[in-house]
């Protein structure tokens, strides 16, 4: 017989989220994943200056904070057909590529090692051991025995104070976890570290963008000029500090995350046969050296792969009305047209209708509807998005540079191409694409100073930003690669205001519910046929939905109040 | 405070003590906390007093309808930095964001927090509370956001609502609030509310409104609408660097034209700096590395009731509903820009002369030169 198990708060994760799981023979046999928090941005926004969107949409997450602003000037931009200047790629690109290392690392150690590491095991360590293997995987200088010591003492007080804090209620001690003491003290001290090195390489967007979280955007370009003989403008000094916090990052991703993520995997590779899922995979694909409108140059190719068929890509087309839809059968909305229709996000019609157990409840009907998430499709398959996705894309795409990482990793860690398709595989992939990413950065970086030597300062082009040089109706989308993957929103502009914005965020793909043919999206799918130890202490649900890098708050599909139709906008 | 559980929990002396830190090291560290917080060298011994004997305070963090941008923008503080927070000074007890725990376990630990430290945590609320229907626009555990709220709520000290979303309701509370969002002190009555507006609040500034009340046991002191007054009693424009441009009617009339490149004031591309309060002009983000303004775009008043229905954000003052803009300030402005924009028209007529010069005597020297060829 099934044990049906709930994990609701799933924490280390942004927004709500809940699992409940159906535990048979010490597997799972069915998962249900579920959103359970809504806010309806998309009502909101009706009737708004499409420009300033941006900053709406920007507070959908503070997590993965600028990759939304930047899909929401892309959608304006697009619609009314603005071209910005080479600097404010570049810009952008270099706040995109700080976002990723950002928010891999701090997924790493912050959100996803708790589940690898035992911080209680990490007190038996031996501090001088623990200092040899640390010198023995990376060059990284805060190595010596005297450090690791210093630390495993105030790891020790803080235990023994009795007031373990967020760490209180662990699976310490679980049979899954695999670590050496040594390893894991490893693990504790980068979690401080990277702890520390986030609030750094933030700073990038707050040269740019004047803050972080939530730097600003703007339609067009950027709002920061370029003024290399004003002290109060994109100057020497500011580009240097830029360079220098990329600098530091490249080194913290080679140095500290890479070998940590090598190290720790290989006393995992089981799990690089568990956890994979769908095996179909979804890229829109970011980052052009030449600019956003050249996608034959991105250096995240897009495409989608089915069945794991890396050396079949497919081309992706997000303004062809039959490939991304959004379909409602297990999500609290209700369509005009019959909850079994599926519509592309132009002709987004939804509205909220909540018919879930009143709270307080313990468990979800999940044979009806159970979740704020709507199910989008590609031509019909559930996909996952995100890193692994990004990196099978890259590699099905024949690029030497992601075939040389993950041949390499695929080496050292000795496990073959399968295991890709995995938990394990997953996390890899998060920092493989994060060392590509860490590089890219400083390309990019120098193809600024090359675009400002060569006497180009632009970085705004306002020709149409006033309303009146805009078309009476325009329709757009724009699209980037959230940290968590494919990201598009779509806008319907009228009579300068928006009639209609959706978003199809990279979490909707992954952590949806059913769909009307009763098909699992990925984390569901993901989740089938895990192997639990022990019900009360499901550690390894935690492993394979963290593997994703959840991020609920984007996720819940917002919604239109008056379930407008748009079809009826003309394509200008 | 029980006198149970200051014995239980070491104090902040003894946690620096024991991590080897000196008495000396101690005092440094207070003089700092002091100068931090603005206070006057008699202040210091207080604060020294203060973090002998207050053992860690157990911290219960809750999330509800919000993007995390404030518990992002805590972990940025660079001073105290939040490794030291979450491990020596408060304990952390309850945070979805970073705890450990999962599902039961979390709730566990929170449970636990609430009976053992009734009437002595500290709660911190992240999020707004949706109130339509029966509250299942939010739920944590299978309990709606407001349930949650109100057990957590009556045993806590003080309640930190952080953020915009938690003091004012934020983006998810812009009209129509289709969820009937609603901020913290409209559910809670009869506790001792802080709010740290902004979306999100600088990192220091909460760091700093969290150490106020370790450090000191008591709440700092508020504005008229519950906002520390150390950090929400100046207006952005009065802090701004760029506000001589403004009084001098200087002003970026679009946006990169060679006024932004300049640094002039943003007020006609939309800044809203005159009506907010904030310390982002003194205090800058991300330990001083620049605010919206100084990366040339304008304040869109992040910290201030229903801000999000102020626009819209391009809109100069007037213009934009909701404000009650001074007027006045306004025409100073447009007159002082009249009489620069003559000085300006003086000024171009000058260059141009200038350049014609140069321009013919380049003319001259290229005729020569085609003579030599």
């Amino acid at each position: 017989m099934a044990n049906r198990i709930v994990i609701d708060p799933i924490t280390r994760i942004e927004g709500h989220l809940r699992i409940e799981a159906e535990i048979k023979d010490g597997k799972i046999s069915e998962a249900y994943s579920a959103g359970t928090m809504v806010r309806m941005l998309e009502e909101i926004l009706r009737g708004r200056d499409p420009r300033d969107a941006w900053a709406f949409v920007g507070r959908v997450c503070g997590v993965c904070t600028t990759v939304h602003s930047l899909a929401s000037v892309r959608a304006v931009e697009d619609a009314l057909d603005i071209v910005i200047p080479p600097n404010a790629e570049h810009v952008r690109n270099i706040m995109f590529a700080t976002q990723y290392m950002h928010d891999h690392v701090v997924h790493f150690y912050h959100l996803h090692a708790l589940d690898w590491v035992d911080i209680v095991s990490a007190l038996k360590a031996d501090p001088k051991k623990t200092s040899e293997i640390a010198q023995s995987i990376s060059n990284w200088p805060k190595s010596s025995p005297g450090y690791f010591s210093d630390l495993q003492k105030r790891l020790t007080k803080f235990v023994e104070s009795g007031q373990l804090g967020i760490f209180a209620n662990g699976y310490w001690g679980h049979p899954a976890y695999k670590l050496p003491p040594e390893v894991n003290l490893i693990g504790v001290a980068h979690y401080l570290e990277a702890l520390e090195w986030q609030k750094e390489i933030v700073k990038v967007h707050t040269v740019f963008g004047g803050k972080n979280p939530h730097p600003n955007y703007l339609v067009g370009g950027m709002a920061c000029s370029i003024g290399i003989d004003d002290a109060s403008a994109i100057n020497a000094e500011r580009l240097q500090l830029v360079h220098r916090l990329l600098k530091q990052a490249k080194e913290f991703v080679e140095q500290v995350y890479i070998p940590d993520l090598i190290a720790i995997a290989s006393f995992y590779k089981d799990w690089g046969a568990i956890g994979g899922g769908l095996g179909n995979y979804l890229v829109y694909g970011d980052l052009s050296p030449n600019g956003y409108r050249d996608p034959s140059t991105y250096k995240f190719p897009a495409g989608a792969i089915l069945n794991k068929k890396v050396g079949e890509v497919m081309d992706v087309d997000l303004r062809e009305d039959n490939e991304i839809q959004e379909f409602i059968s297990h999500s609290w909305y209700e369509y005009a047209g019959g909850d079994d229709a599926g519509l592309h996000p132009w002709k987004g019609e939804t509205k909220v209708k909540y018919t879930g157990p009143k709270p307080p409840y313990d468990f979800l009907d999940v044979n009806e509807k159970y979740s704020f998430l709507k199910t989008p499709r590609w031509k019909g398959n559930a996909m996952e998005v995100g890193p692994l996705a990004r990196v099978l894309v890259g590699y099905g795409r024949g690029r030497e540079e992601y075939k040389e990482v993950v041949d390499s990793t695929l080496s050292a860690l000795d496990v073959p191409i399968e295991a890709l398709f995995s938990t394990l595989g997953r996390t890899a992939a998060r920092g493989l694409e994060a060392k590509l990413v860490a590089h890219w950065a400083l390309e990019f970086y120098d193809m600024l100073i090359a675009n400002i030597k060569n006497g180009d300062t632009r970085m705004a082009n306002m020709e149409r930003f006033k309303p009146d040089t805009w078309p009476k109706e325009a329709k757009g989308v724009g699209h980037t690669e959230a940290p968590r993957g494919a990201l598009a929103h779509w806008i319907v502009i009228q009579n300068e205001k928006i009639a209609n914005y959706q978003l199809v965020v990279p979490s909707t793909w992954n952590a949806s519910p059913r769909d009307k043919n009763g098909v699992s999206s990925a984390y569901e799918s993901a989740l089938k046929d895990t192997p639990i130890a022990d019900d009360h202490k499901p550690v390894e649900i935690l492993r394979t939905v963290h593997s994703f890098d959840p991020c609920l708050a984007c996720a819940v599909h917002l919604y239109d109040e008056e379930g407008k139709h748009i079809s009826q906008v003309k394509v200008l | 405070m029980t006198t149970e559980t200051l014995t239980k929990r070491p104090t902040y002396y003894e946690e620096l003590r024991g991590k080897g830190y000196s008495r000396r090291d101690f005092m440094k560290y207070c003089t700092m906390m002091a100068a931090f917080m603005g206070l006057q060298q008699s202040g210091i011994a207080q604060i020294a007093d203060a973090m002998k004997k207050t053992p860690r305070i157990p911290v219960i963090w809750l999330h509800f309808q919000e993007c995390t941008c404030c518990s992002e923008s805590f972990i940025r503080s660079s001073h105290p930095i939040t490794a030291d927070i979450v491990l020596d000074q408060i304990s952390l007890d309850y945070t979805e964001t970073l705890m450990a725990a999962s599902g039961h376990q979390a709730e566990e630990a929170m449970q636990k927090t609430m009976k053992d430290h009734y009437g002595e945590y500290v709660l911190c609320v992240e999020g707004s509370v949706p109130m339509a229907g029966d509250g299942e626009y939010c739920c944590i555990g299978g309990r709606s956001a407001k349930q949650i709220l109100e057990e957590t709520a009556a045993g806590a000290k003080a309640i930190l609502c952080w953020g915009s979303c938690a003091c004012n309701g934020c983006v998810q509370a812009a009209k129509p609030n289709p969820t009937q969002a609603t901020p913290i002190h409209k559910i809670i009555k009869g506790k001792p509310i802080v709010k740290v507006p902004g979306c999100p609040p600088i990192g220091e500034v909460m760091a700093g409104t969290l150490m106020h009340i370790i450090t000191f046991g008591t709440l700092p002191e508020l504005d008229g609408i519950g906002r520390p007054k150390a950090f929400y009693s100046k207006r952005i424009h009065d802090s701004c660097y760029r506000r001589p441009f403004y009084d001098a009617g200087m002003f970026v009339e679009t946006f990169d034209d060679e006024n932004a490149k300049k640094g002039y004031c943003l007020y006609k591309v939309g800044c809203k700096g005159p009506s907010t309060y904030n310390a982002c002009g003194i205090m800058k983000w991300n330990a001083g590395v620049s605010y919206p303004i100084q990366s040339g775009h304008g304040c869109f008043g992040c910290t201030e009731e229903k801000f999000w229905d102020n626009g819209p954000i391009y809109a100069r003052m007037p213009e934009a509903g909701g404000f009650g803009i001074e007027a006045t300030a306004d025409k100073i402005g447009m007159v002082a820009l009249g009489v620069t924009a003559a000085g300006i028209a003086a000024h171009a007529v000058a260059t141009n002369l200038r350049k014609k010069e140069i321009v013919d005597n380049l003319i001259e020297e290229g005729k020569e030169s085609e003579k030599e060829l």
